[in-house]
């Protein structure tokens, strides 16, 4: 039997947030993910927008965390070594109607107390974004949209978390609970029976069959598929900005927006779907994408693709981000509904966690040793000459470059690899350290990223996966 | 009986018609040039072919490329990779040393294409 | 910082690279060095293991190391510099300095006099083309996985579709069938083949391997590893016709539909980039837009054959060195060749006029037979050729003496 204080379920951005803050207290965590490499489900696959919530509904639990949670970022990013830039967001209107509804979308950002949006002009507006339709009549300006490196972000609150004292174990999926006298008994994973006085359900998109586990599962998730391209950082058209359309009564709509390292992400659709896995991408959904961007910036050449992918956001039903503890079941937390806000609120709700368990009577004392900041994988191919030079002289593994369209290094693979809660997965170098992220798609470090991770994990190439297992990259040798 | 042969001795790729029985060519038609003349009887009566591959070098995870110093019947190939897959090799290597010598008996050599 | 001064700098030790070092340093460059970030030289031609290199220019069908050892065999008689495990960081149009990083020498600065381009190309991918479905692993470009099994000695997969009828696409075919895996088909979303009518009697037909033609994959289908792909026939405009759409298990995907000429160096110089070939635009000397630049090989145009790899490099090696010892008229009249009925593009696209021969690389846009290839001044015909067949996949050239040009030139084929 693993003791632990706090087991929190998921170590995706909410679940990872709410580890890192625990990790100020002195009490001790447990986070059991699923998967094979921290970050996730709906958390390695969104549009890496940090939002302000001027268009979230008001006096609602997630206005108020996603209001709460954006000023949060700049520190946190420095203080975490986080890639994260102040793009802003515009909203233009094209036609009449879409042009009358600005007001009311400024009102409602006013209620959510995001007072900064401001009215834009047709001029202001081409001036700001050239490639912007120009029959744009006007529209307004959300300064604080930003964006984000989203895995880097929730491995930088892991290894935070790691640092001090979070404990991970992944692999491990939860397999049932067990509540006894009106607490949760123990926890029980394919690596093990947990005893946990607290635990968390950010579980994500299976967040209703872990609540299901201990009988409160008084909803359902339904995945809503969002599906992206990614443009090529030499694409011929970009944007500056967020480029969000007028939302409709059915949908957000699809947005086109550069991501913090140069490419143009442009997505998402929104559909609805039974499936929590089925993460695949589709024509229709794609040429939806097509359609609804040039509406936005006619001369977007998606042509100029390196990938497409899908994300599942954890929509409830019924709707809302709900936080919810219960009297029959003390130390029980279970979250759900954490949606496309999700990325955004979950450094705001990681505080908020803690905070109404304190409130609560929970004896949990403040740590004298917390340590505030991680150093995250220096980037070579972003230093300048001198301290290229320096990096050379202390590891020359700088000096072969693996992924040449990121130019990433074998030394900054091997941190990858050999840091705390480390990459064991090509896909987990990949969000770690970019290796295959760029044009070619791993076509020409994949083979080489493959034997590198054999070698330093000390196992046969056939054992390397893409992501999890059974995900085997390749079947053998050409001859043993 | 008339069969039609794609030319490959060059990459224009001549679709040459021959007819024949067995391994007696009464008539070649469609030809490019002379030599598809040839390729088409010989392709015709017994199609042969140059096998490629690799051979792993001796207690390492290192592979050296290998090709038949002639030509090799078709219906031989599959067998002459069973040969071969089983074929180890110590470094050093030179350029078209011989690997295996009468790759199942077909007179043909399996020589080394790297000098390693 | 290291610092090497040369003659002439060459970016790449593949086929391209090696026959023009050598041909600047025989015309006289006195340091000519190949700056190549593989820990060997030959690019990509170590993989190509196959027979069918060199029938042009050697009058004999050699493997891909066999064709590159008859270059790097040279290399020290002729005196050329080679730096191995060096990758290029940045080349500078305006000084002629490349920026490179080497484990060794750390940072390191060449400057030259000239610079030949020779980086090649990579492969699209399945995500340039858009192949909608999941991302299972199993998904290999064609030449990835030609590294993985003839290089790295790692099986790809057991069972496998191949996407694209091009050259690689079909030797991986019989590749992968040789060595014990079985492959069920190769779908080609063209009417026609995309690669040499001899790669598919000897890499298909002679396997049984079925070509579906004018079909495409529709659904990459697998959570972990690749499970099926589902294909469908497709119409006049290349749409999938869903309602005949079916399902084919599979463990690996190859996907072989394309190479894009690899030009993030040069962009970064400043060297201008034609649209069609998506490689430098050059002149009958394989020279850039920046005099001190040329380029030649895959990096300018993806060949058919690298028999013209070679010869169009060792132009550019040649005059490079010209370039660079102060013996290239570089002021002279450029004209931009025209392509005329039926010429996807022509390369050089430009011709300087002056003394010389040009050998013109043309691509059709359509097969067609019994045609002529004519380049032509107005009425006056420079050049012309009979041909039985053409096709998109093979180059077709016509060589065409630039004295001769008074306005200009446009190629074309045409049926007489």
């Amino acid at each position: 039997m693993i003791k632990t204080d706090v087991l929190i379920i998921g170590a995706g951005a909410v679940g990872s947030a709410i580890a890192r803050e625990f990790s100020k207290y002195n009490v001790s965590v447990l986070v059991v993910d699923k998967n094979e490499d921290i970050g996730g489900d709906a958390s390695k696959s969104n549009s890496a927008i940090i939002h302000t919530g001027y268009d979230a509904t008001p006096d609602t639990l997630e206005s108020q965390l996603v209001v709460a949670a954006n000023p949060m970022y700049e520190k946190l990013c420095k203080d975490l070594d986080v890639p994260y830039k102040k793009v802003g967001a515009i909203l233009p209107a094209f036609t009449d109607e879409q042009f009358e509804k600005l007001p009311s979308i400024k009102e409602k950002a006013f209620k959510n107390r995001v007072y900064d949006v401001e009215y834009l002009s047709k001029e202001e507006l081409l001036k700001m974004e050239p490639n912007l339709n120009p029959e744009v009549k006007g529209g307004l300006y959300i300064p604080r949209e930003n964006i984000i490196d989203p895995f880097v972000y929730v491995q930088a609150l892991c290894e935070n978390a790691y640092a001090n004292g979070v404990k991970f174990m992944l692999n491990t999926k939860v397999t049932d609970i067990i509540v006894n006298n009106g607490k949760i008994e123990k926890v029980i994973t394919t690596a093990g029976e947990i005893e946990a006085n607290y635990v968390v359900n950010s579980a994500g998109l299976y967040c209703d069959e872990i609540a299901e586990m201990v009988g409160k599962a008084d909803y359902k998730v339904v995945a809503r598929k969002g599906q992206f391209y990614i443009l090529d950082k030499n694409t011929s058209c970009k944007v500056n900005h967020i480029v969000l359309p007028i939302p409709t009564k059915i949908t957000k709509g699809k947005l086109m927006c550069p991501t913090v390292h140069g490419n143009m992400l442009v997505g998402p659709t929104a559909e609805d779907q039974l499936s929590k896995t089925d993460k695949s991408t589709t024509t229709a959904g794609l040429d939806s994408i097509a359609t609804d961007v040039r509406n936005l910036i006619p001369n977007v050449n998606l042509r100029e693709t390196i990938t497409q992918y899908s994300g599942l956001r954890p929509n409830r039903n019924p709707e809302g981000l709900h936080f919810d503890i219960f009297d029959d079941i003390k130390g029980y937390v279970n979250l759900s509904g954490v949606r496309s806000t999700g990325l955004t609120l979950s450094i705001a709700m990681g505080k908020y966690v803690v905070q109404q368990l304190l409130m609560r009577g929970a004896n949990f004392k403040l740590k004298d040793d917390f340590i505030k900041t991680r150093k995250g994988i220096i980037k070579f191919s972003e230093q300048t000459s001198e301290v290229k030079e320096e990096l050379l002289k202390q590891n020359p593994l700088y000096g072969n470059v693996i992924c040449r369209c990121e130019t990433v290094t074998e030394a900054e693979i091997l941190q990858a690899i050999h840091r705390p809660l480390g990459a064991k997965s090509v896909d987990a170098v990949k969000r770690r350290v970019r290796a295959g992220m760029g044009r070619c798609q791993g076509g020409f470090c994949g083979p080489k990223v493959i034997e590198i991770l054999a070698r330093e994990l000390g196992v046969s190439t056939d054992k390397i996966n893409k992501h999890q297992d059974g995900s085997y990259m390749v079947v053998g040798k050409t001859r043993d | 009986m008339i069969k039609n042969i794609i030319c490959t001795v060059c990459p224009r790729g001549c679709s040459i018609s021959v007819k024949g029985e067995n391994s007696i060519v009464e008539s070649v038609e469609n030809y490019g040039c002379k030599r598809g003349i040839e390729y088409a009887k010989a392709e015709f009566v017994c199609p042969v072919r140059i096998l490629t591959t690799v051979v792993k070098v001796d207690g390492k995870d290192e592979l050296i490329p290998v090709r038949s110093n002639k030509p090799i019947p078709k219906s031989k190939i599959l067998e002459c990779m069973e040969e071969i897959r089983k074929t180890t090799i110590t470094l050093p290597v030179k350029m078209h040393q011989v690997i295996i010598e009468n790759v199942c008996d077909t007179g043909v050599s399996i020589v080394a294409t790297k000098e390693f | 910082m290291y610092k090497i001064d040369c003659t002439v700098a060459v970016i790449g030790g593949g086929p391209a690279g090696l026959a023009a070092a050598i041909s600047a340093k025989k015309e006289g460059a006195e340091k000519v060095i190949i700056v190549e970030r593989d820990n060997a030289l030959g690019g990509i031609l170590q993989q190509c293991i196959h027979p069918g290199f060199g029938l042009t220019r050697f009058k004999e069908e050699l493997t891909g190391p066999e064709y590159y050892s008859r270059f790097t065999s040279r290399l020290e008689e002729e005196g050329v510099d080679v730096l191995l495990n060096t990758m290029v960081l940045e080349v500078n149009g305006k000084t002629n300095k490349i920026i490179c990083v080497n484990g060794e020498y750390g940072l390191t600065e060449i400057n030259a006099k000239s610079i030949v381009l020779s980086m090649g190309c990579r492969e699209r991918t399945r995500a340039n083309i858009v192949v909608p479905g999941t991302r299972p692993a199993g998904l290999y470009t064609a030449g990835s996985a030609q590294r993985l099994i003839n290089r790295q000695n790692v099986m790809v997969g057991k069972k496998a579709v191949i996407l694209g009828s091009g050259d690689i696409g079909m030797i991986m075919a019989r590749r992968l069938t040789l060595e014990g895996a079985k492959v069920e088909l190769v779908v080609e979303l063209m009417p026609y083949l995309a690669g040499l009518t001899r790669n598919r009697v000897q890499c298909l037909d002679d396997f049984g391997i079925p070509l579906k033609l004018s079909h495409t994959i529709t659904a990459i289908v697998g959570e972990k590893r690749v499970e099926g792909v589902k294909i469908a026939p497709v119409d006049q405009n290349k749409k999938p016709i869903l309602e005949k759409e079916e399902f084919i298990p599979c463990d690996t995907v190859l996907f072989s539909v394309g190479l894009i000429p690899e030009n993030e160096l040069s962009k970064g110089a400043g060297v201008e980039i034609n649209p069609i070939t998506n490689g430098p635009t050059v002149n009958q000397y394989m020279q850039t837009n920046i005099p001190s630049i040329f380029a030649s090989g895959n990096v300018v145009h993806v060949n058919d054959l690298v028999d013209n790899v070679s010869s169009e490099s060792e132009t550019a090696g040649k005059y490079a060195c010209l370039y660079a010892n102060g013996k290239l008229n570089s002021n002279s009249e450029v004209i931009t060749v025209k392509t005329g009925s039926n010429v996807r593009y022509v390369c050089p696209q430009k011709i300087a006029l002056q003394e010389g021969k040009a050998s013109l690389y043309f691509r059709v846009l359509s097969p067609d037979e019994n045609v002529t290839l004519i380049a032509k001044d107005g009425d006056t015909i420079l050049a012309r050729k009979k041909e039985l067949r053409v096709s998109p996949g093979e180059m077709c050239n016509l060589s065409i003496d630039v004295s001769k040009i008074v306005n200009g030139v446009t190629v074309e084929v045409v049926k007489e």
